[in-house]
């Protein structure tokens, strides 16, 4: 379509994204407010931001959290990406219909029979719960994610480079790590924010398979907001949300300028070759 | 299932098996075996002990122990399912308003794919992202945002008596139109993403070709445009329904005390009331109800990567 846009699209877009946007834009404002009554605009003030500096328990939580993610986002990395090249690259195999349905059943299935599952699991292994239990619990559904995020990339992707790097004898691992990653990588490294943004965010599978002294951010902005609304909650949800939109915006400007990288040195390839 | 192993060209080395074993096993331990696990202590019975239900069977007593313990196990938490109608009000009323809040999903979702699709192609990449970015924030503090919104002394009441359009203020929150407001919001991009794809690879040609011939554009619409973005509608509603249907975190803080869903009732059940046993079943019961959608959604999945691969 090279015409322009319609009236009635560009009002679909305008109402639509302001719907999505519009409440989180409301909570960002709402904590700058100087009053203490959430929805009652009290004059400009960022004394909650200081206030959370000072609150000991949800920066332990915090830390207990992003920890969690880190590791567990980079276990899931590896994982679904070996998941990836399985589905990808295996062909056909025993037991590739039940492979394929445990990568993407997790991916639809109610937080809350995943969380119940994995702990009935932990206890029956009498395993005690704590960070290790919500880190494995994390990486299992976060694995999928990857999988799916980098089979896409895997898909429209040219074997023959593969195939040329085999041909000429070099091992299966090396061609991997020589030629396969660095082409797939845009695709790990959204795979690997996607599972540490996933792990950031849970609130419902963590609250099921952690233990004592591991409680997440979430299950303690969950535990305050059943008290109500606090400006102190509006801050802390600011900073997550300003953490990860930086993320996801600086991560997207270096995949594209990689990209744009690659497609210059293929060109300056073909070119030399002519 | 399995499907026969083809004669592979070469064979299978070591390297390519440990490839496929590493996941699997992974999978097999953390996703396949708790699901046995939940199926098991479902057969069990309450018990005051840590854990809180007595052990369905004990492998490691050998056979004969095994087949003792195999007698034991019962059916009644699924009786007591039937009995008590708090579940299956719960199980209906889950589908009900998962069912409702995906139909307005789709009538949200589709005009803003379809402005998506539409807009200049320089436009695309930045819409898409700022569709995706909802996706990444965090779920619980999206939620948490509509708390302020809809009570009420919230900023939507604030808004609609400021304009003189109410005197008294509306009761949202804690309502069951305030859980559709929530699923509609929080799964939006879920839904607007597969159908953005399919409306975007839809051949603009054959709407010119209508349009030549005649066709008025809503008619063309319905003929044409709506027929080749099923899939992408399809797609949209199985991600929009499934998790919907088991949701927690949206009914527990924007709904009231009688709004019943099922992901609700098996937490209440489980850190609430301790009964292990009970909720076990409840989640079982919630997977049969959900394999006839999982499986559809997984089957049109295949399809469809098939017809692109």
């Amino acid at each position: 379509m090279t015409r322009g846009p319609t009236w009635f699209n560009l009002t679909s877009l305008v109402l639509g994204f302001s719907f999505l946007y519009l409440p989180i834009v409301l909570l960002v404002i709402y904590s700058f407010n100087e009053s203490r009554l959430v929805t009652v605009w009290g004059g400009f003030s960022t004394k909650w931001y200081a206030a959370l500096l000072e609150n000991d328990q949800l920066l332990d939580a915090a830390w207990v959290t992003l920890r969690v993610a880190f590791v567990s986002a980079s276990v899931a990395t590896v994982l679904g990406t070996m998941a990836a090249l399985v589905l990808v690259r295996s062909g056909r195999f025993r037991g590739r219909s039940l492979f394929s349905g445990m990568i993407f059943a997790p991916l639809v299935m109610p937080e809350v029979i995943l969380g119940l599952s994995l702990l009935l699991l932990f206890v029956a292994m009498d395993q005690a719960r704590g960070f290790w239990t919500v880190m494995i619990a994390h990486t299992t559904f976060a694995m999928c994610y990857v999988a799916v995020v980098v089979q896409s990339r895997l898909v429209g992707f040219d074997k023959s480079v593969e195939e040329a790097a085999e041909d000429l004898g070099c091992p299966p691992v090396k061609t991997f790590f020589l030629i396969t990653l660095p082409i797939i990588l845009p695709g790990v490294i959204a795979g690997w924010m996607l599972a540490f943004t996933l792990s950031l965010d849970d609130l419902v599978i963590a609250s099921f398979t952690t233990g004592p002294g591991a409680t997440t951010l979430p299950m303690k902005i969950y535990s305050q907001v059943r008290l109500g609304v606090t400006p102190e909650i509006n801050a802390v949800c600011t900073i997550l949300v300003a953490f990860v939109t930086v993320g996801v915006i600086a991560a997207s400007i270096v995949s594209k300028r990689q990209q744009v990288q690659r497609e210059r040195d293929e060109r300056a390839a073909f070119g030399a070759e002519g | 299932m399995d499907e026969p192993v083809t004669p592979p060209s070469k064979k299978r080395s070591l390297g390519s098996w440990a490839l496929i074993a590493v996941p699997y096993f992974w999978l097999a331990l953390f996703f396949l075996v708790p699901f046995l696990i939940v199926f098991k202590i479902s057969l069990s019975q309450i018990a005051v002990a840590i854990p809180p239900y007595t052990p369905a069977f004990d492998l490691s007593a050998g056979w004969q122990a095994f087949r003792e313990s195999l007698s034991e196990l019962s059916l009644e938490n699924y009786v007591w399912l039937t009995e008590d109608d708090l579940y299956w009000k719960s199980y209906l009323s889950s589908v009900i308003i998962a069912a409702v809040s995906t139909f307005i999903t789709l009538l949200v979702g589709y005009p803003i794919a379809y402005g998506m699709a539409r807009s200049p192609a320089a436009w695309r990449p930045t819409l898409l992202m700022l569709v995706i970015l909802p996706f990444w924030t965090s779920f619980l503090i999206r939620v948490y945002a509509w708390i302020g919104i809809l009570k009420n002394e919230g900023l939507l009441n604030q808004l609609l008596m400021s304009l003189g359009l109410i005197s008294e203020p509306l009761t949202i929150l804690n309502t069951n139109i305030a859980v559709y407001i929530g699923i509609v919001y929080s799964y939006l991009p879920f839904l607007v993403l597969p159908l953005y794809a399919s409306l975007e690879r839809l051949d603009g040609s054959l709407l010119e070709a209508a349009e030549d011939l005649g066709c008025p554009p809503w008619q063309a619409f319905w003929k044409i445009t709506l027929p080749l973005s099923l899939p992408g509608v399809i797609a949209g509603c199985f991600l929009v329904f499934i998790p919907a249907v088991g949701e927690f975190v949206i009914p527990d803080l924007l709904g009231g005390s009688n709004t019943l869903m099922i992901g609700k009732t098996l937490w209440v059940e489980f850190f609430n009331n301790r009964d292990w046993p009970v909720s076990s079943a409840v989640a079982v019961i919630l997977l049969l109800i959900l394999v006839v959608p999982i499986i559809l959604f997984q089957n049109q999945q295949q399809k469809m990567q098939e017809r692109d691969g």
